[in-house]
Formats: structure tokens, C-alpha cells, sequence
């Protein structure tokens, strides 16, 4: 079975709720992996979890993408290895160039944490292959920094890959103004890159496991990553 | 041996006065030393004598409380927050402190540095922070500086706890002229430790070195003790630079490494830097452990130059602890701070004397008996004199039956949820991280109180933030009764059990007798309340000299009410109406009393009358049949009345539900003005399914609590009979939009 690997830096804050799904409701074999480290130790699957890797008060992910671990996760990842960004880690994912586009500050200019709608839009993904296309799920953000941008080119290079996992929609599944809270470009909520094995997502689905915390929409994700990896 | 380059000034009276101590004090200080303090002594005294750091006026009054319960495991006062046995092999350690001063001129820094001390308090025990809550006030919405300082102390609370990773999972805002200018910004903290692992802020055996980690020490937040304890005036903005700095990312940093190194079992004592910092951890550990320190000041990793020993000892520089480690195992603890990047410094060692000695470039700066220094020791202890303010007698005996109400009461509901201090305050509570950490189950603004899941068992914890300061004005003794009470109420409407309480006791100038029969009053209300509750106090804040030119805020003793849900899949309660057909039953005592109302101060402008009526018995009565009808699964949604009457409670049920009711006031007696807007104590509206309802009803008239069916979850309107026809759409919209409105245009 797959191990699981979830990167701690120092400021990493959903390193333990990415450890804890993975673990306690997943029951899946998961490590902490130090940002100072230079070894992945044999992982199948990397985590880069949310929180504020390096403090972020310059833009967020900008520093973390310099530290030791990165540099492994960057060949792991450009070797085909699965990795999966979480809010920070979709930032960190971005700044490391391992998934196109950019992040700006929230439209508003404030943090948003609320529980959101998101569409899946593709069910060409390991992430997303156990999933059907325009399913809607019910998870939570946190973020201020999630106004994901990109040029036009770049953004139509995107929609003609099919690398647009997932967008921001209402509870009916449609794209509203209202529903892209945060002002990203086309409603993007998650991406992957041109291999297909990285995601960077700003939704939190391993805050969404379990019933007693208002939402189990988290959890066909992890299934359909679980699945995807005892196939291959 | 370096010379020092700064001359320091001549200690006298006056500039003794200067630093805020009296003739009286400083005389204390020149007998006690058997002579003339040094100029460092005297900055030393001056903060840990100002009224933040040795609650002079207040301590005689606090120790009045009750502080005494089975669940406590440490007394109030012993130690940097109280702790509540949870059960499972765990403890739970919870304090609420102000930051009101420095939030009112500098307020992002202000909320921010606020929320990272009370942090620090929880994790120096060796808990780890898993909530907080926080309770404002500000003066009137149409102010624009109000704005400006409800969005500065939004995002310095949300900046700060975000990038910690601390959910905040409850608290209030509440707006009034009285806090125009000086507003209060409290901060809650919530940590769980394992029983027998707590760390205590002692520094004991001799030889032990004395170690400084966390962030360096700079000239920041210089005096803050101080400022903290005078009034906000026109001249405070010159004192921005006494507010400090905060930085989230350190502390998180501090936090992890601190945790960590207690696990060593190397570390002795800890205690964190707050106000006064090291003057404040050096003498406060010492004097706990009844022997000495020796502390070389240059060894003090500093941010700047040429810093003197005064500057060193006084400066609030955020992020930082004071460690005592066992002799020969302080690199185990410095190589735990490096490994997070921060400093690990011995500056010293526990010494056979009873003093604190301060050495800069060879020179004995300062050097005082510790236990002189501290609160409980020689720190000074005052009566200070009380009077009955006069402005009771006419807000008592103002004549509400003189009023004329409007007619129209759908109109009057209206207008009520139009009000800021009934609004939803989404807008503020989605600009902080609610669900980091993966334990809330009951959120900010949809419940009555904040509840987390304790993971690895099946027990929750419930916390609520709550006081209603128009009442302490109105009543000092009830007001200070219905704080206590009302929280407790609040829990229990979530399904959980009080334990015990933290207080944050906001006030103005302690000098004015009135200031000081209102907190006497409203203290003793508090203890009363407390009793009856079984729910001691385990410690928390007072912060007196809240004013502003117009005189002092209202009388704000905020209460932190920590309750436990013993299963908390199961007996988790919201107040948002359900299921289709549940019947709606109002419980608990007649609605009578329309004295210091929302309704009196929206439609009349007025805050007038008594408070609202309470009896204490009843209310235990109350809340103890509630609870158990709670756990014993009858209970669909429950929500206590409060501000706005019964009128709102319904509302919000609505609201919070999606969901109408056709309901009828037949059989709740009274004035209907009275019935819809009264905020008389001891009221629970609560939905039950049909089939449950008999035994529901039985249940409560067996425990002496009256009940009044008022009707049934149905549509999408709320529909009183003989009131009007509220759309919940309708209502929501009102609802949602009052704070944004004010805030994001």
C-alpha cells in the first residue's frame, strides 16, 4: 500500500489535519517529512499542506519554495511522482513552477474562510478519476491569498489541456460571480500540471472527512487518489 | 571594562511620579532597599508595580471570588492560567486578557500582539492552543474611526491566529457610544495537556541556568505595562510606540519548540514574556521559587545597539520565554530552539539569595528582593474607596410605562435585526480561520457557543465569551449575575456542562469611587453566580482606566464560560430550526421587563429601567432539566433569549434553520410588547419532534420549569399569529447585510 508523505515547515498549521485524515480516516501509512530534509524516505504520495510555510510576509510560498525539501519534491515531482498542494501548497506549488499561474490577494482584500462549493470538472486526473465530471462538493477555504491569475494564454492553454480539476460554483453547481468569492481567473479552484500528477488546490478537503465537522466531501478525493494509486 | 556611554538620570520623587508610582510607593521602595532605587530599579518597580502587573486595586476585591471546585487543577493566580480536569487524562488550560489600550490607538498591532500573549499564557503550561474566542466592543457603527478600528482589530485577531493555526470558534461584537474611543479587544485562549504533563513558572535549584529563547529583544513596547494603566486621552497617540509588534510565525516557531522541550523532562520552569518582560519573568519566577537569579543582561540577544539595561529589562518584545533547565542539560533545550530557528541563550542562574540581580558590562544594574516585587508579595494591595454612582437613581426609577411603542411589531423585528448588535457577524468572523485544526463542530455566529471535538475521545469542549454591559451599567450586582449566568446558559443551549469560568474585567478609572463601587458590585454578582453555578473563577484579567473624555465605558466584566459535552457527536446543539413539523416550546420564566433592552435603545435611543429580571435558583433549575433533556436525545435545537427577546431568539432560529413556523403567543402571558422584546433571564427556545413532545413537556413541569408550546417548524415564513408574516428570506437579508454594508462600501 501507498505511504503517504506530509511536509512540515515550520509554519506549516494543517500538517496534522492532513496527517490525521490520511491516518485516522483514510487508515493509510503516512510521515512527517522536516523541511530541512533532503530525502523523501521512500514516499509514494507528497502532501504539501496549508499554513504559512515561512511566515509568508513576503508572498506567500515564495521562500519555501528555496528550502532543502523542495528541491526533492521538484524532482520527484518531474520524475511522474504524485504531489498533491493544499491552499500554502498550492501557493508554494506555484512559486516552485511545478503548476502554472500565479496568486493574488483575495478580491476583497481580506481572508475568507467559509464553507464553499467546488465543481469537478474533469475526471482525467488520478485525483479526480474516481469522481464524475461536474460533481459538486461542499469544503472549506481558508486563504487570503487565493485569487488565482494567469495570462490568457497560459489560461487557454489550461482549458485546452483539460488541466482545470476543479472551479468555484454555487450549491447548484453553477458559476456565479457570488460563487467565485475570491475573484480567481475562470472561477479556478484547482489545477494540475501537464503530467497530470500534480495538484494545487485551494479548498481544504482534508478539513471535509468526517460528519461530526459539517462535511464527508473531502473523502472521494482520497478515495479516488487511493484508488488511482493501487492501480498504477 | 566597557564604559557605559549613557548617562542615567537622577532618581527622584519626581521622576518616580513620572513612571506612575505614588510618594507612597516610592517611599515603600527606598525603605525596603534602605536606599535610593537606581534608575533601572526604578523602571523595574515602575512596571511591576503599575496596576497590569500587580493588581493593586484589585487583587483584595478578586480574591473574594470563588476559586475553589473539584474540576480545578491548579488554584487561581498560581500559575499563568487556570486548569479544568477534562477527564480522558487530560486537562484543559484556559485564560481571557484585554489589549484594550494598545488596540485603541495602534488597533491591528494591538488585536494582534493580544491574541499572541494570551497563546503564549496557555502553551508556557505546556497545553497546546486548540481555540480561541474573542469579545469586542466599539463605540457607534456611524463613527468612522469606529470602522477603522473594528477592521484594524479584525484582521490584526485574523492575521495573527490564522497564521498560528488556532481556530477562533465563538466570541461577540457589540457596539455602544460608551466605547467610543476606547474600545475592548479580549482575547480567549483554549490548550489541552495531557494530567502530570503541565509546566510550571518557577525557577528552582540552585546552579540551574536561566535561558532566553524566542526572538530577540529589541526597544519595543517599552512602558506598555504602563500605558496600560491610564487613561486613553487625547495625548495616548504619542504613545504608539509603546504598542508592540506581533509575529505570528515566531510564535508558531515558539510554540512548537517549547512543547518539544518540555518533553525533555530538562526544563524546570517556564514562563512566558509579556508585559514588563524580563523584569516581569525574572522576578515573578523567582519569588515563586523562593530563591534567586543572576542575570547578565549583555548575554540578552538584542535587535539593537547600545540597548541599556533598563531598555533590555523593560522592553514587551513579542515571541518570547524564560526557561530554567537542570544544570548540564540546557544544549538539550537550546539545540530544540535552534532546530526551529530561534535563540536559545543562558543569561544566567539561579543563586542562593532571595533577589534578582541584574549585571550590565560588570555593573550590578539592579538588584531587589524578588518577593518585593510581586503581586501576592510585597507588591501594594489597596481598598480603595467606593460610592453609589448617582446616575442609578434616575436610570432606575426612569418611568418606562411613559413610553409609547410602535404598533407595528413585524416592523419593530425589523428594525431590531437592522441593529449591529443583532446582525450576523459573518463579516467578521470569515476573516478568521474557524476550521484549522479539524475540531470545530459548532461554528462562530450559527450556535450559541463555540464547540470542538477533543480528538481520541468522544468528549467536546464548549466555550462562550459573554457579557452584556448595558446591564452591569444598569445593575452592577445583576448585570455582573447575568455575565455569568448568560454564558452558562449559552453552553448549555450547545449541550454542554459548565465547568468553570475566566474572566476579563473591564473598567474604568479605579481612583473614581464610582468606578469602584461598580466593580465591587458586579464582582460580587459574578461570585454569587459562580456559586449557584458550581463554576469557580480560574483566573483571568482586569483592565481598569477605560475611558474616554466622556467618562468611563460601561462596567464590562467579560466572562469566558468553559463547559464539557460528554458526548459530543450526540448532544451537540444548534439553534437553527430543523425538521418540518418540530414543535417550537418555549421554556423557562414570564417575559416581563423591557429595562435596558435592545428594543428600549433601537426604538427609544434610550438605556434606561433595571436590568433585566433573575432568579438565580430558577435559572439553575433551568438550565440543569435543559441539559439533561439534551443528553437525553429530545432536543432538536435549543437558543436562548437574549438580546432582542424572544421575538429575535425565534428570528434567528429561522434564519440560522432556513426554515419558518406558525406560531402563536397565546399562551406565553404579559404585555405583547414585554413577551416579543424583554430580556428577562432564565428563557430557552427549544424544538422538539411531535412524538417526543409529552415527555418533554413532563420532564421540564416535573423539574418546576414552566413551558409554553408556541407551535411548529413549517415553510419559509415565520408567521406569529396577530404579530405578521416574516419571510426567513426576507429576515436573512436584513440580517446578512447590516455589518457589510457598514464595512466593505
Amino acid at each position: 500500500m501507498a505511504t503517504f508523505g506530509v511536509i512540515v515547515f515550520p509554519g506549516s498549521n494543517c500538517d496534522h489535519d492532513a496527517y490525521h485524515a490520511m491516518k485516522h480516516v483514510m487508515n493509510c501509512d503516512v510521515k512527517f517529512l522536516w523541511h530541512k530534509d533532503t530525502d523523501l524516505a521512500g514516499i509514494d504520495f507528497l502532501i504539501v499542506p496549508g499554513g504559512f510555510s515561512y511566515g509568508d510576509y513576503l508572498r506567500s510560498g515564495a521562500i519555501a519554495r528555496f528550502s532543502p525539501i523542495m528541491q526533492e519534491v521538484v524532482k520527484f515531482a518531474e520524475k511522474g511522482g504524485p504531489v498533491m498542494g493544499i491552499c500554502n501548497g498550492f501557493q508554494i506549488l506555484l512559486e516552485a513552477h511545478l503548476i502554472p499561474g500565479a496568486m493574488m490577494h483575495n478580491q476583497k482584500l481580506r481572508h475568507v474562510c467559509k464553507d464553499i462549493y467546488m465543481r469537478c470538472e474533469t475526471t482525467d486526473s488520478l485525483y479526480t478519476s474516481g469522481l464524475e465530471k461536474g460533481q459538486i462538493f461542499n469544503i472549506p477555504v481558508s486563504h487570503g491569498e487565493g485569487n488565482f491569475f494567469i495570462s490568457d494564454d497560459g489560461l487557454k492553454s489550461l482549458q485546452d489541456n483539460d488541466q482545470v480539476l476543479f472551479r468555484y460554483c454555487d450549491a447548484n453547481g453553477d458559476l456565479t460571480e457570488e460563487s467565485n468569492f475570491n475573484g480567481s481567473i475562470d472561477s479556478i479552484a484547482g489545477i494540475t500540471n501537464t503530467g497530470r500528477n500534480v495538484l494545487g488546490m485551494m479548498p481544504h478537503p482534508e478539513r471535509a472527512m468526517e460528519k461530526i465537522l459539517g462535511s464527508e466531501d473531502g473523502k472521494p478525493i482520497f478515495e479516488s487518489i487511493l484508488n488511482s494509486l493501487s492501480v498504477a | 571594562m566597557a564604559q557605559s556611554t549613557v548617562q542615567e538620570p537622577e532618581v527622584t520623587l519626581e521622576l518616580a511620579l513620572e513612571h506612575g508610582l505614588n510618594e507612597e510607593e516610592f517611599e515603600m521602595i527606598k525603605t525596603r532597599l534602605g536606599r535610593v532605587p537606581t534608575f533601572t530599579e526604578l523602571g523595574v518597580y515602575s512596571v511591576m508595580w503599575s496596576e497590569h502587573c500587580s493588581y493593586k486595586n484589585s487583587i483584595i476585591e478578586l480574591k473574594k471570588l470563588p476559586r475553589d471546585g473539584e474540576h480545578l487543577l491548579v488554584e487561581a493566580g498560581e500559575e499563568n492560567a487556570g486548569l479544568v480536569d477534562i477527564g480522558d487524562g487530560l486537562g484543559c488550560a484556559f485564560k481571557i486578557e484585554s489589549h484594550n489600550h494598545p488596540s485603541a490607538v495602534e488597533p491591528y498591532q494591538g488585536a494582534a500582539t493580544g491574541v499572541g500573549g494570551i497563546h503564549r499564557d496557555i502553551f508556557t503550561m505546556g497545553a497546546r492552543p486548540v481555540a480561541s474566542l474573542n469579545s469586542l466592543r466599539f463605540g457607534s457603527m456611524d463613527n468612522p474611526r469606529v470602522r477603522f478600528l473594528l477592521d484594524g482589530v479584525v484582521r490584526g485577531i485574523g492575521d495573527y491566529g490564522n497564521s498560528f493555526g488556532i481556530p477562533v470558534i465563538g466570541g461577540e461584537v457589540y457596539f455602544d457610544e460608551s466605547y467610543e474611543g476606547n474600545p475592548l479587544v479580549n482575547a480567549m485562549s483554549i490548550g489541552i495537556v495531557k494530567a502530570g504533563e503541565t509546566a510550571s513558572a518557577i525557577a528552582e535549584g540552585l546552579g540551574n541556568p536561566v535561558i532566553i529563547v524566542g526572538a530577540s529583544t529589541g526597544r519595543d513596547g517599552i512602558h506598555g505595562a504602563t500605558f496600560a494603566s491610564e487613561e486613553i486621552s487625547e495625548a495616548s497617540e504619542a504613545k504608539r510606540p509603546s504598542v508592540q509588534v506581533g509575529d505570528p510565525f515566531t510564535e508558531k516557531l515558539l510554540l512548537e519548540a517549547s512543547l518539544e522541550a518540555l518533553q525533555t523532562g530538562a526544563v524546570v520552569g517556564m514562563q512566558d514574556m509579556g508585559a514588563a518582560g524580563i523584569a516581569c519573568s525574572t522576578s515573578e519566577m523567582t519569588a515563586k521559587g523562593g530563591q534567586g537569579m543572576l542575570i547578565d543582561l549583555d548575554k540578552v540577544p538584542a535587535r539593537e545597539d547600545g540597548m541599556t539595561a533598563y531598555e533590555l529589562l523593560l522592553s514587551e518584545s513579542q515571541e518570547r520565554m524564560l526557561i530554567v533547565s537542570e544544570k548540564g542539560r540546557e544544549q538539550e533545550i537550546i539545540d530544540i530552539y535552534e532546530k526551529w530557528d530561534l535563540h536559545g541563550v543562558v543569561i544566567g542562574e539561579v543563586v542562593d539569595t532571595d533577589r534578582v540581580t541584574y549585571m550590565k558590562e560588570g555593573e550590578v544594574k539592579a538588584d531587589i528582593p524578588a518577593e518585593h516585587l510581586v503581586l501576592g508579595g510585597g507588591a501594594p494591595q489597596y481598598v480603595r474607596e467606593t460610592k453609589k454612582p448617582d446616575y442609578l437613581e434616575e436610570t432606575q426609577n426612569f418611568d418606562l410605562g411613559s413610553l409609547e411603542h410602535p404598533a407595528d411589531h413585524a416592523e419593530t423585528i425589523k428594525k431590531l435585526l437592522n441593529s449591529p448588535n443583532i446582525a450576523s457577524k459573518k463579516w467578521v468572523f470569515e476573516q478568521y480561520d474557524t476550521s484549522v485544526r479539524t475540531n470545530t463542530v459548532n461554528y462562530p455566529g450559527a450556535s450559541d457557543s463555540g464547540v470542538i471535538r477533543i480528538k481520541g475521545t468522544k468528549r467536546g469542549l464548549v466555550a462562550k465569551t459573554d457579557c452584556n454591559g448595558r446591564y452591569v451599567y444598569l445593575n452592577p450586582r445583576r448585570g455582573g449575575q447575568i455575565a455569568v449566568i448568560e454564558s452558562a446558559r449559552n453552553v448549555v443551549c450547545s449541550g454542554g456542562r459548565p465547568l468553570a469560568i475566566t474572566n476579563c474585567l473591564n473598567f474604568g478609572n479605579p481612583y473614581k469611587p464610582e468606578v469602584y463601587w461598580t466593580f465591587k458590585e458586579a464582582l460580587g454578582g459574578m461570585g454569587e453566580a459562580c456559586l449557584a453555578l458550581n463554576t469557580p473563577v480560574t483566573g483571568g484579567n482586569v483592565s481598569f482606566y477605560n475611558e474616554n473624555p466622556n467618562g468611563a465605558i460601561f462596567p464590562s466584566p467579560i466572562i469566558g464560560m468553559l463547559g464539557l459535552i460528554d458526548d459530543v457527536e450526540n448532544h451537540t446543539t444548534t439553534p437553527g430550526f430543523k425538521n418540518e413539523g418540530d414543535v417550537v416550546i418555549y421554556i423557562g420564566a414570564d417575559r416581563k421587563g423591557l429595562g435596558g433592552t435592545e428594543f428600549l435603545k433601537v426604538i427609544h435611543g434610550l438605556t434606561k429601567g433595571d436590568a433585566p429580571e433573575l432568579d438565580i435558583e430558577f435559572e439553575v433549575k433551568l438550565q440543569n432539566s435543559l441539559l439533561e433533556a439534551i443528553q437525553s436525545g429530545l432536543i432538536t435545537a435549543a437558543h436562548d433569549i437574549s438580546d432582542g427577546g424572544l421575538a429575535i431568539t425565534l428570528a434567528e432560529m429561522a434564519i440560522h434553520g432556513s426554515k419558518g413556523a406558525e406560531l402563536s403567543l397565546e399562551e406565553v402571558s404579559g404585555d405583547i410588547h414585554e413577551v416579543l422584546f424583554s430580556e428577562a433571564q432564565s428563557g430557552v427556545v427549544i424544538t422538539v419532534e411531535a412524538d417526543n413532545l409529552p415527555e418533554t413537556l413532563s420532564r421540564f413541569q416535573k423539574a418546576g420549569v414552566p413551558t409554553h408550546v408556541l407551535g411548529t417548524v413549517k415553510g419559509v415564513v415565520l408567521n406569529i399569529d396577530g404579530i405578521g408574516e416574516l419571510a426567513v428570506s426576507e429576515m436573512s437579508g436584513i440580517y446578512e447585510k447590516v455589518i457589510p454594508n457598514a464595512m466593505d462600501n
